[in-house]
């Protein structure tokens, strides 16, 4: 076993984990390493053979591997070292992993470890859907590798589960493999679900999948409208969609809590878990969010990561926050008093028109406003935070609430 | 070496035709490659063990809750003996968790002692009654409620999927030929000899042993009367994530009742946690199919059971079909006349029983006038390592270095590297599917399900057949 020591060792090399270990290397922070369990660097843009990446954080439309290509190029070109086929397997020290790549197994010592591991999709399995187990039920991440990567081509019939980005991502995905998407299906309902397509696809709202069927090959999906209607859709191919859970394999294994909302590791504004030396940066912490978002939180976490390698510092009691209401999620979820710079992402748990959130902590309340724009369970909103402020270090739970404001209706 | 999947089958007369690869034909077909016969093995399906065999609960049996007296009770003690022995030469992943069969109201506390003389009888003799302090000290995460256990430290956990594996590539490496895709569609009569007929063409052997399985009814009625049918008994089963696997310690049973046996929480060889099986009486034998009522219905028995469990992501759910005969025994049985044996009604501790019902099977070919000549020793066999409690490929610093293979992880939920891929695909039985592929290597079969790796599992699949 081979053993080695680096400053800053970051685990994934999406775009979170690339445009940190960028910045790092960019600013001086000393040997940065980018560990990645795939043959390629890139992340998941690299199988998103669609354009729309890069308008938001380069101001140029690029395709999902040419983003994916731009932060890997960013990271190398300023000194980082970017490994593919390495995988942390756990750990053997407070910062301390394990890995297995070709060359055989490593220890790999650090004085700051940043989590960048991404995120999944709920398979069928996780998401409790019954019936058989034929072949031809995929999530859009296997099915994307499947067909841009190795040139799938699959033909048929078939059935969309979700109606968000996702799901869109899926029917072209579909169409470039030549079968033929004839529904979406999503428990949701509402106007904001006519999703933007050329050649558009029928959305059942308000309808659950009840059974896959088919023995070898699926042959139907069972579905069950919400006014009690069953129907069986003939299909060859089922896609499941969305409905992100985050990577957080090695922050468990480290001990770190996870946060009860997003189920990723519990994180400051400055991407810091509870255990010293651990950072936390991208869909790891909260399920997918756009690329950039995730590019953009590496970029913010390495001011922290160079503020700690360079005085050791780390904050003691931090004050959890709890969703309420329609709230499913809030990130970051640990307060550090006083952080003016905060700045919180929001995911309901279902549409809300009107959203009114209130921010309390002990019954004292904090903060309240009405968000500007409908919020959607595929869609994160922006909550500004100078209440924070208010937050007091050695008081209870940050409770962050959201409710339909009253007169508003849920359609 | 003999395996085919496609073709017509050998015209030659066999000594010694079983019906049925699942994890008791495998193993009567190991059996029988100790003798100098001419051997074949037929089966239905593209693979071994696929079906019963490859989907039940994984737990390598005491016997301690047989009827006494029966045949199960003996061939089950045997069996476990001898699988016990055969896992650590053949390396199919074992653990001796042991189990606690868990008294949750004053009834099934009352049922204990009697559990414990039952156990007695079945030759288990080291089964301890423990009470409320202690089943929570050797069971932390327990739900509320329990009031004490029936301790068997026997019972373990098992990798069946390794175990039929393995009985099978020892029998094909020793001369047995296997057929896939080869259904028993008749059995004639014809010049003393019996003319099976397969999908794959006619089959013609002096003897014929059914281990149908599920099926076993149907076969034997193609030999004359009917003696008994096989009603598909239903379980369905959740597996969830290998974090769960620090909640259970043991294998938790409940305590059977008049209302059936209830459903279990047991860790697997693999790390996981597994919780089931309903038990649903259906008449289809292809029924293997889960159901929104019985997910539920195991979901609320592992609230109460590990209250946590629930807590953690789901894995897995399938279904698997046990072979129900309406008698609490085996029902193994010679027709000289017909120089035929069947083994049926193998119910739930099949995987336990396997190698001591070959056994009992060959001796039964033998009272039926097979001549078996003098056994010979087999060459061992030694199976990839899948289970979590010994050295995974991807851990062994001086594979790697002799194989970098061993060192690209190409599954990384499960840890499966390229080079335990390209062995199974180069194996002696190569897997038929995907599905073959994971009960061989454990590809694809973890918390993703092959979001991150299934689309590199599958170009492995489809380059390596």
């Amino acid at each position: 076993m081979k053993r080695r020591t680096v400053d800053v060792l970051v685990v994934g090399a999406g775009p979170a984990g690339l445009s940190a270990a960028a910045a790092l290397a960019a600013s001086g922070a000393g040997a940065v390493e980018v560990l990645e369990r795939d043959a390629e660097a890139g992340g998941v843009p690299r199988h998103c053979a669609r354009g729309g990446f890069g308008l938001r954080d380069l101001w140029r439309p690029m395709t999902g591997p040419g983003y994916a290509r731009h932060w890997t190029g960013a990271a190398v070109r300023a000194g980082a070292a970017v490994r593919t086929g390495v995988m942390v397997t756990g750990w053997s020290g407070p910062l301390t992993v394990e890995a297995t790549g070709r060359e055989g197994l490593e220890e790999l010592t650090a004085r700051a470890v940043v989590l960048a591991t991404g995120a999944r999709e709920r398979p069928r399995s996780a998401r409790l859907v019954p019936g058989g187990r034929p072949e031809g039920v995929w999530t859009t991440g296997e099915l994307q590798q499947a067909v841009h990567l190795h040139g799938l081509r699959l033909g048929g019939r078939a059935l969309i589960v979700g109606a968000g980005p996702v799901a869109l991502a899926a029917v072209h995905t579909l169409r470039s493999a030549d079968a033929e998407p004839v529904a979406l299906v999503t428990d949701g309902s509402g106007p904001g679900l006519r999703p933007a397509l050329r050649r558009p696809v029928p959305v059942l709202s308000g309808t659950v999948v009840t059974e896959l069927i088919g023995r070898r090959r699926l042959t139907g999906v069972a579905l069950l409208r919400a006014d009690g209607r069953a129907a069986v859709v003939r299909c060859d191919t089922v896609v499941f969609t969305g409905d992100f859970v985050p990577e957080h394999e090695l922050a468990r294994s480290a001990g770190v809590p996870l946060d009860a909302g997003t189920r990723g590791p519990a994180v400051d504004a400055d991407f810091r878990t509870a255990r010293p030396g651990v950072f936390a940066v991208g869909n790891v912490l909260h399920g997918a969010e756009l690329a950039a978002a995730a590019a953009f939180e590496g970029s913010r976490a390495s001011g922290a990561v160079r503020r700690f390698l360079a005085d050791g510092r780390w904050p003691g009691a931090r004050v959890p926050v709890a969703a309420e209401g329609a709230l499913r999620w809030a990130a970051p979820n640990l307060i550090v008093p006083r952080d003016t710079g905060l700045r919180l992402l929001l995911r309901t748990g279902r549409r809300v028109v009107r959203p009114m959130v209130t921010v309390s902590q002990d019954g004292r309340t904090l903060h309240r406003e009405r968000l500007p724009r409908p919020a959607d369970p595929e869609r994160s909103a922006p909550l500004g935070a100078r209440w924070a402020d208010g937050v007091d270090g050695g008081g209870g739970p940050v409770r962050i609430r959201l409710d339909e404001a009253r007169g508003g209706s849920s359609r | 070496m003999t395996v085919t999947t496609a073709g017509p089958v050998d015209d030659g007369v066999l000594d010694v035709v079983v019906v049925g690869a699942g994890v008791v034909g495998t193993a009567i077909a190991r059996e029988l490659a100790r003798y100098r016969l001419r051997t074949a093995l037929v089966e239905a399906s593209g693979d071994v063990g696929d079906g019963t065999s490859k989907a039940n609960t994984a737990i390598l049996h005491t016997g301690f809750d047989a009827v006494p007296g029966s045949l199960e009770s003996a061939l089950v003690h045997d069996g476990r003996r001898r699988l016990t022995a055969y896992a650590e030469e053949a390396g199919i992943p074992l653990e001796p968790t042991g189990a606690l069969l868990v008294a949750w109201d004053e009834d099934q506390l009352a049922a204990l002692p009697g559990l414990a003389g039952k156990a007695k009888r079945n030759r288990c003799d080291d089964t301890e009654v423990i009470g409320a302090g202690e089943l929570r000290a050797r069971e932390p995460r327990l739900g509320p409620g329990a009031l004490g256990a029936l301790a068997v430290p026997g019972e373990s956990i098992v990798c069946p999927w390794t175990t039929t594996l393995a009985y099978a590539t020892q029998a094909v490496r020793s001369g047995v030929a296997l057929h896939l895709n080869c259904r028993v569609a008749g059995v004639r009569p014809a010049d003393g000899l019996h003319l099976v007929d397969t999908a794959r063409g006619p089959l013609r052997t002096r003897f014929l042993v059914n281990a149908a399985g599920l099926h076993a009814d149907d076969v034997d009625r193609m030999l004359g009367p009917e003696t008994f049918t096989v009603t598909p008994r239903r379980g369905q089963l959740i597996v969830f994530d290998k974090f769960a696997r620090g909640l259970v310690r043991h294998i938790l049973l409940p305590v059977p009742t008049a209302a059936g046996k209830g459903v279990l929480v047991s860790p697997t060889v693999y790390g996981n946690v597994l919780l089931g099986p309903t038990a649903e009486d259906l008449d289809d034998k292809t029924a293997t199919g889960t159901t929104a009522d019985g997910i539920a219905r195991l979901r609320e028995e592992g609230r109460r059971i590990v209250p946590e469990l629930l807590d953690e992501e789901v894995t897995a759910v399938y279904a698997g079909l046990r072979a129900a005969t309406g008698r609490e025994d085996y029902r193994i049985d010679a027709r000289p006349d017909r120089r035929y044996v069947t083994a049926g009604g193998i119910r739930s501790t099949g995987l336990t029983a396997s190698m001591a019902i070959a056994a009992h099977v060959v001796d039964l070919l033998a009272d039926t006038g097979l001549a078996l000549g003098a056994p010979r020793t087999l060459a061992p066999v030694r199976m990839p390592n899948i289970g979590e409690a010994s050295l995974r490929p991807y851990r062994d610093d001086r594979l790697i270095a002799a194989d970098p293979e061993y060192g690209t992880i190409v599954c990384h939920c499960e840890r499966v590297t390229r080079g335990e891929i390209r062995d199974a695909l180069a194996g002696d039985i190569p897997p038929a599917t995907l599905d073959g592929l994971r009960r061989r290597t454990l590809a694809r079969g973890g918390r993703c399900q092959g979001f991150s790796c299934g689309a590199a599992v599958r170009r492995l699949f489809g380059a390596g057949r």
